[in-house]
Parts: C-alpha cells; structure tokens; sequence
C-alpha cells in the first residue's frame, strides 16, 4: 500500500510539473493528499471488480492496477493513452482491470455504479463495484437515486465518498447542514461510516467490511473518508479561500507521511527498504513520462473514429 | 398475413429477444407484474421472466438510465422504458453526457448496448408534462442512434435490431400508435437502422413523415389523389441514422418536398431533413421546401387548443397543395 501511495503522489507531482512546462493540455485535478482513500479501498478489490471514478480520477487509475505509463500519456493527448487521446486527465478508463471510467460531470458515476453492482447480480458473480465520489456529489441528485436503488435491490456496491471539505471553493458548512456525509445511508436503510481518509490502515478496515458484506450479497455501504486535496481544486486555483492554517494542519497529516512514520515505528519496514520502493517508484515514473512524451499525438481524423461501435 | 397491433409487436420482439440471449433484461416504472406498463407494452413478461429479469424500479428516472448505462458497459443488454418522453429530460446527463459519450471518450474500449424505449407525442388531453415530441434533442446526440418506428412491423423489427445493436439505441414509441393493426409476420425478422420506408409510392410530391404523422399523411394522400396529385409517403424509420439516399432519391423524382413532423417547427426533425434536401438535393426542388409541425408551444389540456397545435391531414394537403 506505501509503494502504490507514493506512486500516485510521485505521479501528480510529475503531472503538475509537466503542467507547469506547457505540457499539459487543458486543465488537471491533483489527487495529491487523498491516496489512502484509492489505495485503501482498491487493496480490498480483485483485478475483476471494479471501480467507477471523477474528474480527480488519476489516483484511482493507479490503485485499480492500470498502468501509468498509458495514464500519463492520455492526459499529455497522445495516441498511446489508454483513450488515444480522447478522454484526457478527466475521462480514463481501463476496462482491463475493471476501471469502469472517470465521469467529469459531478455524481454521475453513481448511477452507473449502481448498474454495474446490478449487472454482477443478474450474471451471479461474486465481484463487487466501488464508487468514488467527492462530498459535493453527495448533494446530487443522482446520489439519492443510485444508492436508494443500489440499497434496495441489495447490489454490491461499495459507495466511497472522499470528503476533501471543498466542491471548488465551496466549503462543506455552506452547501450542507450535516457534518458528515455518511449520515445519509440512514436515509437509505444501509451502514454509513465514517473514517480518518488519512489513515490508509482505517480506510483499508473499513472497505474491507463492506466489501466482504457486498460480496455475501448483503448490499451497499457508504464510507466517508475525511481527507484533502494538497492543491487547489484544479489547475487555476490557488485555493485562497482555505485558512492558511487548515491547510498547514492537513498538510501535517500528509497519508504518506504517516504511514511511512508507522511502518519505520513498528518495525515493519527499515528505512532502507521504505528509501528503495521509493526509489524504484520514481524510474518508473520517470519511464512514464518519458513514454507519454515520446509517444506520437493521434492523427487529426481520428477524432472522427469511436462515435459508434 | 396476421395482424397484431403496434403494442404487441414490441411485446413481441422484447420476449423474442429476451429469449433469445440471457444478458436482455428489462428496467422501468410499472413494468413488471402489478401494471405491466403505463401502456401495457410489458404485460405479462414479468410472468414469463420473472421479477428480476422485469425489473420495477422507483421514479427514478436518471438511476434507470445510468443502471442501464453500467449494466451495459459490463455484459448486459438492458432495455429501459421511460413512462413519458417528455420525463427523457430527468435522465438527459445519463443519456447523453454518459450513455452517449463513454465509447468516445474512453477511445472505443466501452461497447454500451442499451435501448431507451419510450412514447412521445400529443393528442390524448394528457398536456405540456407528457405530450411532447423530443426526437431532435436526441438526434443532436453523436453516439446515439434514434428509431421513430410508424407501423407495428417496423416497430418489431427496428426493436429487435435495437436490443442487438451494441451502441445505445433512443426507441421513440407514440401514445396513439399502440392500438394501431398491422401486418407482421409470424417468422423471425428485423428491420436495419439507417433503412427509410417508402410507404406509398407517388410521382408529384414527397411527403417525409415521422411516427404518427406517417398515417397522417397516409391520409392526405389518398384524399388528394381524388385530386390528381400523387404524393409519395418516405418514412426514415430512423432518425439517426438517417437514410438520406432514399430521401434524397424521391425528391430527385418529385421535385417537390414536404416534411411533416410532431414536434416544434424550431430547430426540430424537419428542419434537419429540410437542410439535408436544401444542401444536398436543391437543384432537383421545382418549389421552395416546405415544413408542417408543431408550433413553438408546450402542448396545450383543452381538446380545441391541442388539435390546434398537432400537425393533420388538413395541414399536410394545404402544404402539398401549395408546392404543387
């Protein structure tokens, strides 16, 4: 889990950087902050459950098991992306490894969460689906709708909410009058829990017990994850409107950090060993980037191919 | 040949189809066991394939529509029915921001093979909430495809050949056709996408006509022949994608072109078969295009308003008449 935590925060840093040299097109959501939440939900999952993703959706490409070389190289545009350049940083999917796809518009992938929990029941498998979604999705219509049906007809769907306090730069206390989010699954006759998005061991334990309860075909649970994003919501945004001392005590609570505090404290692994995960995290990250800038953009007529199938 | 109506021929097809391959299955309001359809459409499919396969589900029109979106993107073929088109619009991020989009976006990994079944149309006093026709907002979609079935045999065949497509398919259904008889036959058939009908043939005018104003204009024509004017009756049978060849191909023998549809005249059906004609065909035109449809009005209760708004038989020969 700290070898897939560091990958993604290795890979932001990587993206934003890149961002800052021009070569990004478009804009970026960071995911910097908030990995305990993908890594420890997608440690629960098999290579053939899936997940549905967001706009902030590369750390969830990483903790599903797609490969970041092709991650990168569709948010640069080019035709080796995993979308050949059609989705860009908001819109990757790896049907591959059961990463459904990243939806950019705000609460959208729950529904078609849920239709997947649905297709698992009617086939009679035993995967189950996670669902990642920010706490200003859970103002959605679509979250009612989808988690009411999902709880209903008992789907196995694991509804993640990973509250970074912010939808942009509204905070949580003006668009709602609950403190936490999973509080709502009351509504829906369904366990809510709430967890320290910050710890990657509280993640971990929690999605374990709804995946385990998902796939003995008992039904969903909502997670709430409390964490935060390190940048601004996306690439414009200084994010002026957080208290400089928020951001500084979140900053302290850096997942990474802490988890890398307690693997040294507890003796699980030496400082060396934690140095050389890191340190092959970074060639391969480097690999990444040096394949998405080498590969070629698309030819202009593709933009024509895969309206249809 | 037997005659079934309009109504049966799509029960038809959703229990041959149903049938056929496990992975279709069935998501609506009201459709299953208690009510088998506002419209009766999915009567007694829900006894055949049981509860789960004939799925009642809450108001919940854009969890239906996103259901079927992951249910399609991971092996299934739902078929959702949406009670009135005009509730479509509840669901429109689903259909055309999701449902439309994920193959494109995702670089052609996904295939989505879902149909969106649901009726349109006004003339049964039921007002602005249930009466409209939205087939243009959907034609406006890339990656969807958009079936206006007129009879009950396209109506069978262009469903089966829905459920089988691997893109989604926007099934537009009319309220005043579910009664109406026609012939279908006994053995498997279907009819392609893409494939207009020519439902009269005719040398003066072409008439191009949508679900129930096919038979409108059915009408106008017999009537006018009395007259000494042969109109040819062209039916696209689907919108997208749409048969411009046939379209094109009348034209060039009438010179003349009508375009009759049930929805407002704005920016709606006719006005896109009017600019494929005026682009493409102009030189064969002997007379300006003309359009019958609806006003740029919701759809009004009163009987006298509502017959008002609605393309007829009487609109259609006035607007043959004054081409000819």
């Amino acid at each position: 889990m700290y070898r897939k935590m560091f990958e993604i925060r290795s890979f932001e840093e990587k993206v934003f950087e890149l961002y800052a040299q021009n070569m990004v097109p478009g804009t970026i959501h960071l995911y910097a902050g908030e990995e305990a939440v993908a890594v420890g939900v997608c440690s629960n999952l098999r290579k053939d459950d899936y997940i549905t993703s967001t706009h902030r959706g590369h750390g969830h490409c990483i903790a599903k098991g797609a490969d970041p070389k092709r991650i990168m190289a569709e948010i640069l545009g080019k035709k080796t992306g995993y979308c050949k350049g059609k989705g860009g940083s908001m819109h990757i999917a790896d049907f591959k490894v059961g990463m459904l796809g990243a939806t950019a518009v705000v609460g959208a992938g729950i529904p078609i969460a849920m239709g997947a929990g649905l297709s698992i029941k009617l086939r009679g498998t035993d995967q189950v689906v996670a669902c990642f979604f920010g706490e200003g999705a859970s103002n959605q219509g679509t979250f009612h709708e989808g988690i009411n049906m999902a709880a209903i007809w008992k789907l196995p769907v694991i509804f993640v909410c990973e509250n970074n306090l912010y939808a942009m730069g509204t905070r949580q206390s003006r668009v709602m009058l609950i403190e936490n989010i999973a509080d709502r699954a009351a509504s829906y006759g369904i366990p809510g829990v709430t967890v320290d998005g910050n710890d990657v061991l509280a993640v971990y334990e929690a999605a374990r017990e709804a995946v385990e309860r998902a796939r003995r075909g008992e039904g969903p649970t909502l997670i709430e994850c409390k964490t935060y994003r390190h940048k601004g919501h996306s690439r414009v945004d200084p994010a002026k409107y957080r208290p400089k001392e928020e951001v500084e005590e979140w900053l302290r609570k850096d997942p990474i950090k802490r988890l890398r505090e307690k693997l040294l404290q507890t003796n699980v692994l030496a400082e060396e060993e934690i140095q050389r995960v890191e340190e092959e995290v970074s060639v391969e990250i480097e690999e990444a980037v040096k394949f998405a800038v080498e590969s070629p953009y698309p030819a202009p007529e593709e933009a024509l191919e895969d309206v249809y199938a | 040949m037997r005659k079934i109506t309009y109504r049966e021929a799509l029960r038809e097809a959703l229990r041959e189809e149903m049938r056929r391959d496990p992975t279709v299955f069935l998501l609506g309001e009201d459709i299953g066991r208690y009510w088998g359809g506002a419209f009766k459409v999915t009567e007694g499919l829900a006894e055949e394939f049981g509860d789960e396969r004939v799925r009642d589900t809450p108001i919940s029109e854009s969890a239906i529509i996103g259901a079927a979106v992951g249910a399609a993107i991971t092996g299934m073929r739902p078929v959702a029915e949406i009670m009135f088109g005009d509730l479509t619009a509840l669901a429109v991020d689903q259909i055309a921001n999701q449902a439309a989009k994920i193959r494109y976006m995702f670089g052609g990994q996904a295939k989505v093979p879902l149909v969106i079944r649901t009726p349109f149309g006004a003339g049964v006093n039921i007002a602005a909430h249930h009466s409209q026709s939205l087939e243009a907002w959907y034609m406006h979609v890339p990656g969807l495809y958009v079936a206006v079935p007129s009879t009950p045999y396209d109506a069978k065949g262009l469903l089966k050949t829905a459920i089988r497509n691997d893109n989604p398919v926007f099934f537009c259904e009319h309220k005043l056709l579910y009664p109406i008889e026609g012939e279908v036959p006994e053995e498997e058939y279907t009819v392609p996408l893409g494939v207009a009908d020519v439902k009269r043939e005719g040398e003066d005018v072409t008439v191009v006509a949508t679900l129930y104003m096919v038979h409108k204009a059915l009408e106008a024509a017999e009537k006018l022949e009395t007259e000494g004017i042969s109109v040819e009756v062209v039916d696209p049978r689907t919108l997208t994608p749409l048969d411009k060849q046939t379209i094109i191909k009348s034209v060039k023998k009438t010179g003349r072109l009508v375009v009759v549809s049930e929805d407002c005249k704005t920016a709606g059906v006719s006005a896109e078969i009017a600019a494929v004609v005026a682009e493409e065909a102009i030189d064969y035109l002997d007379a300006p295009i003309k359009r019958v449809a609806e006003p740029d009005t919701p759809i009004p209760f009163s009987p006298p308003l509502e017959q008002y708004v609605i393309p007829n038989e009487k609109s259609i020969i006035k607007a043959v008449r004054e081409v000819v």
